[in-house]
């Protein structure tokens, strides 16, 4: 069975606790959406819905007013709108990365987590699409990003990477999207053979699409499932590239390197990686999935995230190795004034007023993730939780970093300006946390948010040992003799 | 209009351990049934092999229509930015030169068409999924057996249909029976 036989077994011993049955680990996933929510989730869903409505006034407000509420104006054109649409679209790497890439690789420990980091990344690029399709400050004339034919025989300009954030943008979601319900498919029967009520017995089967388990399905639905992997890992990679392209291909000092697109990535699941670890902490508390989730997961993930951090902190580096090693005068004026805030002072009488985004972001991002090489640190709850949402905040800085510092002060003195965000600024990437808080609530009180087919595969003795039962048979009384144990 | 008439549809034998289902799959499989079917909650490894399964196809379904995907995407581009001619009326393309590259520049190009390439492989192994395996079908007999419901939780099924050709009553009940089953039970339809 090499299709079955993992690379490596971590620990080479079962990731859950012993004993486990299949029965206990549909229980408790299952019972998630059965049982009454607890009062933790209520609170936290109307808090999300009452920031929803905060998004939704300052949508409307913007609409009204059109993108001038904004704090964006020369010679910052792009700020927090694409610094968000940057971040939201690299927390939903993550999740790609753990159904996908983990799934090729045979790294049994995913499925405690892929669901729920799938569906994390359909939110966050709802999140993130929103930020492109809002900048344009009309946007009901979005549809002119597609082509689409039209009386005045316009097309888009294919050359453009905003046109190429279109397609890989669109095509990361439907296929995301798709992954998730192919993988929800078993598990949504799963509660539809639990449902007590009429309503849930029908809305869950009529998801549910009338799954029986056949292994007739199972063959060709693991093969789509390796295939959607398999497709999955190339977008994934693509798809930040595409994003990382909308400032390399520029001429823009600090913009234009061809680091950008591994850096971009690294960063996308960096981000992506550090949210999953903040809301499984959450949901695992709320919820009682400790026996899921277990504290081997997170120490493998926490050790993941120190390896990124080393790649991230790498391509800081490089950046500062190429701006000195150019000898451009423009890009090392980019890196080590408006950056790191040395050199000659301005006509106030400052060093490059932003500099502090840019130390925030290295200890967030290179000093803090550190305390993983210590296993205490790797297996603590609070550390790992304040950790992760300092790298959040940390590579929210790196994308406000690149956008802005490279363009407040760049090649002519006389055009130098500040950005300083406007209260819809901030009220409409608060408001982001809203729809996707409400949504992932939404999903944790309703679907199984974690695969119970997968890791009812995981279990110790899950798959028959076809050669020990034929030899069984082979023997001349077979049939009289008890069919060997699990 | 409660027509009361039933006839037999499937046996539904129920079992409890991998081993024990994949021991039986192995005699139905040698027993030379076709329309039979092993229902497990999760993916089994080494099934494929134990009912005597052919590898699955679907593969050609997502790669035949990626390609289609690259195709659309290098046409489509052309189409619009490199030519200028108007086919089927839906309006004449325009060559732009922009940023000194060519109308036709391939290689900005290069994202769009691996886009499109991997949206179409997508979308299509997703409906090709559905349709080889002929699915959404609410309906199912099976659904009728009340212990069914434990084959997406914790248990073990192998149901044989009235269709097949070696089906009968009597012999193929002996067959399951001698397969150390927990529980054997023979699920009716209703006739309309």
């Amino acid at each position: 069975m090499s299709y079955d036989a993992p690379i490596k077994e971590l620990g080479e011993t079962s990731l859950l606790p012993e004993g486990t049955t299949r029965n206990d680990v549909t229980e408790t996933i299952a019972g998630v959406t059965e049982n009454p929510a607890p009062r933790g989730w209520w609170f936290l869903f109307l808090l999300s819905v009452s920031v929803l409505g905060v998004m939704g006034a300052a949508l409307a407000y913007l609409f009204i007013q059109g993108i001038g509420v904004w704090g964006n104006n020369a010679p910052v054109y792009w700020a927090w709108d694409i610094t968000n649409f940057v971040w939201w679209i690299g927390i939903g790497h993550a999740g790609t990365l753990i159904s996908a890439i983990l799934f090729l690789f045979r790294q049994k420990w995913r499925t405690s987590i892929n669901r729920f980091a799938e569906a994390m990344t359909v939110f966050a690029v709802l999140c993130a699409g929103l930020f492109p399709a809002i900048h344009t400050g009309r946007p009901w004339f979005d549809y002119y990003l597609f082509p689409i034919p039209n009386q005045m025989d316009m097309w888009p300009n294919f050359k453009s990477p905003l046109m190429w954030d279109v397609f890989a943008v669109s095509t990361y979601l439907t296929i995301s999207v798709i992954f998730w319900y192919v993988g929800l498919i078993p598990d949504l029967a799963t509660l539809r053979d639990r449902s007590k009520n009429l309503t849930r017995k029908r809305v869950y089967g009529f998801f549910a699409l009338g799954w029986r388990g056949a292994h007739r399905h199972w063959q060709h639905y693991e093969r789509a499932y390796l295939i959607f992997a398999g497709i999955s890992t190339p977008l994934v990679l693509s798809v930040h590239s595409v994003v990382s392209f909308d400032f390399a291909t520029s001429i823009v000092p600090g913009w234009h390197t061809t680091i950008f697109p591994p850096y971009f990535v690294a960063g996308a699941v960096f981000s992506g990686f550090a949210l999953v670890m903040t809301l499984m902490l959450i949901c695992r508390s709320i919820f009682k999935l400790h026996n899921i989730v277990t504290i081997k997961h997170l120490d493998l993930m926490n050790k993941f995230m120190l390896g990124v951090s080393l790649l991230v902190g790498y391509a800081y580096a490089m950046e500062f190795f190429i701006a000195w090693y150019s000898a451009n005068p423009y890009e090392q004026w980019v890196f080590f004034h408006n950056r790191l805030g040395w050199g000659q002072l301005d006509s106030k009488g400052n060093l490059g007023p932003l500099w502090w985004a840019y130390y925030a972001m290295v200890f967030c991002n290179v000093i803090v993730p550190q305390i993983f090489w210590f296993k205490r640190a790797r297996t603590s709850v609070p550390i790992m939780l304040i950790a992760s949402i300092l790298i959040n905040i940390g590579m929210w800085f790196e994308r406000f970093v690149i956008i802005v510092t490279s363009t407040y002060r760049d090649f002519l003195p006389s055009s130098w300006g500040m950005f300083h965000p406007t209260l819809i600024d901030i009220l409409t990437y608060l408001g982001t946390f809203g729809l996707f808080f409400t949504l992932f609530l939404l999903f944790v009180r309703w679907l199984p948010m974690i695969a119970i087919a997968e890791v009812k595969g995981n279990l110790p003795g899950a798959h028959p040992d076809l050669h020990a039962l034929q030899a069984h048979d082979e023997e001349p009384d077979a049939a009289a003799a008890p069919v060997p144990a699990e | 209009m409660a027509n009361e008439t039933k006839k037999p549809a499937l046996y539904l034998a129920e079992y409890g351990t991998p081993n024990a289902i994949a021991r039986a799959a192995m005699r139905v499989r040698d027993a030379g049934y076709q329309k039979w079917d092993c229902h497990t909650p999760y993916a089994m490894h080494g099934m494929d092999e134990a009912m005597g399964l052919k590898p699955t196809r679907i593969g050609y379904i997502s790669f035949i229509f990626g390609m289609i995907g690259l195709a659309t995407a290098v046409f489509m581009m052309n189409y619009t930015n490199a030519f200028s001619f108007n086919l089927l009326n839906i309006g004449a393309g325009y060559p732009l030169v922009v940023g000194g590259k060519p109308p036709g520049a391939f290689p900005s190009m290069v994202p769009i068409i691996f886009e499109l390439g991997i949206l179409l492989c997508g979308l299509s192994t997703f409906f090709g999924l559905l349709a080889i395996i002929k699915l959404p079908r609410h309906n199912h007999p099976i659904f009728e057996s009340e212990r069914f419901e434990a084959a997406s939780d914790d248990r073990f099924f192998i149901s044989i249909e009235v269709g097949d050709q070696k089906f009968n009553l009597d012999g193929t009940k002996a067959l399951l029976e001698a397969t150390d089953p927990i529980s054997l039970e023979l699920i009716e339809e209703e006739v309309r």
